[in-house]
């Protein structure tokens, strides 16, 4: 496969648009007509085909029972609750400082936008004010999690589809980011970094430096090696375009949110549409929007929206103030009585927290999670009706799952 | 082409005697596995200078598994992101030649239980296990699945893997870092070179 690329991209360059309406127009014209097999007598009957829960492609515990037609895919029914923790129900058993460890596991490659959401939710209902430096600190370890999280989709969605390369490639700067999210709260997933009121800790020294030096690399990588082995790679091309098409009425009636949605063509971003945080000051936050709706634009969403985060990221570390970075609260702090939805634009979609405090006790009355995942899963069995089995994996990955975040 | 060793001129036609020749002029070997502190050289493992090796069948096959433990990628959770995160690039868990992760059991030799297992799991995993050919080990790795961590009062959760399937090896953390994963497979090596 390796070779293969290399090859397309030294020839690759504006030949590429070309392909890329070609391609889809193939593909949206054979999506339509599958090759109907003459039944000539012959005894035929249909397959029901378990996938998972064990399955290298299900992203997880995820199980599909596939009901087949030869290769086409007559029914699809998810099946879900294996890796169900009873989440919201520990919510209720914990504090509230604790409770921020138990929102990192629900999507656990993007850790810190679950925490902003629960953080977010406590901070409504006291109607805490977030001192100005936290909020930079929040936007850019928010914007790191999310490349994190794209990260870890184009390596395995690489890996789905036969190419191993970019799985490597892309775990190899994860680890950048980890390092330097270690660096500041001592952990390389489940942080336990938000506070009510602020973050755990102020930026150690140097580590905007190391950040900016960070970035610099990146932006040379994302340009240099992910678009060049799969936008020109024919294989990825092939299996992507056209694949998986969701117009936007459907998107929208489905309750898709994130990347899914707005590879749809529907600018619907939290970061811009309900904004939080110091979102509207920042110049560069335009929502990254294509409009196909295929697997391919999915791809584009999420690789423009890394870019976007070197962008936001920039901008914070040329701005960020000075200051304290946690709200004075007292030694203890008691939730008063209230209730709250927050939400926060994940890197799946949107995450939110409906709490609910009655003021006396330490712990939340009831704290009911939206996962992106669960919501944007839903499309799968109309997406997959229909097509072929091979598609299968292709359309699943593109919706980019956590199964942490589907059963909580 | 294998160089011949020539034996000293002065033994030529002498036979060997077994405990002079071979063991106290045993040659310190940097070969892995032979003379070094983690596999201590049992009764029979012996090395000559005629590059032979005297050993028992099971004594070469417990070795010989422990170079390359097959592993089944059995990712519940968060773990499993940090156990991809041990096969890739930065982590290189090839060198410790542990890095063709199967997805079908039946080609697997070591489990690794990465997440949390759910008593909607616990069946499956223990099916699993069931179909991976004998002899076959599991790492327990992380909290959640050596003993509930801190998924210790929930309701749906397993209290440890070590309910449903024997467990070789505990490899602690939330989630484990890649080296600790590492050190766990370390672990397990010396373990199935001394046989257990």
């Amino acid at each position: 496969m390796c070779c293969g690329c290399a090859r397309r991209s030294r020839r690759a360059g504006n030949a590429l648009s070309t392909t890329d309406t070609e391609l889809r127009q193939i593909r949206e014209g054979a999506g339509v007509d599958l090759p109907v097999i003459e039944d000539e007598g012959l005894e035929t009957e249909e397959l029901i085909l378990n996938m998972g829960p064990q399955h290298p492609s299900t992203h997880g515990v995820l199980r599909l029972v596939l009901r087949l037609s030869g290769e086409k895919v007559v029914e699809c029914v998810p099946v879900m609750g294996y890796l169900h923790r009873g989440l919201e129900k520990i919510f209720e058993w914990r504090t509230y400082a604790q409770g921020v460890r138990y929102a990192d596991q629900a999507d656990y490659v993007s850790n810190m936008l679950n925490e902003h959401a629960y953080a977010g939710a406590m901070e409504a209902i006291a109607g805490i004010d977030v001192p100005r430096r936290a909020e930079y600190i929040r936007v850019i370890v928010d914007e790191l999690s999310r490349a994190a999280s794209h990260l870890i989709w184009l390596g395995t969605y690489g890996l789905d589809l036969g190419a191993t390369t970019p799985v490597l490639w892309c775990f190899r700067d994860r680890e950048d980011i980890l390092d330097m999210l270690e660096e500041l709260c001592g952990s390389r997933m489940n942080f336990n970094y938000f506070r009510p009121g602020g973050v755990l800790y102020d930026l150690p020294v140097g580590w905007l430096a190391k950040l900016e030096r960070f970035l610099n690399r990146w932006a040379k990588r994302i340009e240099q090696d992910y678009v060049e082995i799969l936008d020109g790679n024919e294989i990825f091309l092939e299996r992507t375009i056209g694949v998986g098409r969701i117009p936007a009425d459907v998107a929208k009636s489905y309750g898709l949110t994130g990347p899914m949605l707005r590879a749809c063509g529907v600018p619907w971003d939290l970061r811009v549409a309900r904004p939080y945080g110091i979102y509207p000051e920042l110049k560069s936050m335009q929502p990254v929007v294509f409009p196909e709706g295929d697997a391919f634009a999915r791809y584009k969403v999420r690789l423009g929206e890394m870019r976007l985060a070197i962008k936001l990221i920039r901008e914070c570390i040329d701005g960020i103030p000075g200051g304290p970075v946690r709200a004075r609260l007292g030694h203890v702090w008691k939730c008063p009585k209230g209730e709250a939805y927050y939400t926060v634009e994940g890197a799946k979609g949107e995450v939110g927290i409906y709490m609910i405090s009655d003021g006396r006790s330490p712990n939340p009355f009831r704290a009911k999670m939206r996962g992106a995942s669960f919501v944007n899963l839903q499309i799968l069995p109309w997406l997959l009706k229909g097509r072929l089995v091979a598609d299968v994996i292709a359309i699943l990955g593109s919706i980019d799952i956590v199964l942490g975040e589907v059963d909580r | 082409m294998p160089v011949q060793q020539e034996r000293p001129a002065e033994r030529s036609g002498v036979p060997i005697n077994f405990e002079q020749d071979v063991i106290q002029r045993r040659p310190e070997t940097t070969q892995a596995g032979l003379g070094s502190e983690e596999f201590p050289t049992r009764q029979g493992v012996l090395a000559d200078e005629d590059n032979m090796v005297f050993t028992s069948v099971s004594n070469l096959v417990n070795w010989a598994r422990s170079r390359s433990p097959w592993p089944l990628g059995y990712g519940l959770a968060c773990c499993a992101i940090e156990m991809i995160a041990t096969g890739a690039s930065t982590h290189d868990i090839a060198r410790f030649g542990a890095e063709v992760f199967r997805s079908s059991p039946r080609q697997a030799d070591v489990m690794i239980v990465a997440g949390t297992v759910t008593h909607k799991m616990a069946p499956r995993l223990r099916r699993l296990y069931e179909q991976m050919p004998e002899p076959k080990w599991v790492i327990a790795m992380g909290n959640c699945a050596s003993s509930g961590g801190e998924f210790w009062d929930s309701y749906s959760t397993l209290q440890g893997v070590d309910t449903v399937v024997p467990v070789d090896v505990y490899v602690p953390g939330c989630p484990p870092r890649p080296e600790a994963l590492l050190e766990g497979v370390l672990r397990l090596r010396e373990k199935i070179a001394k046989g257990g």
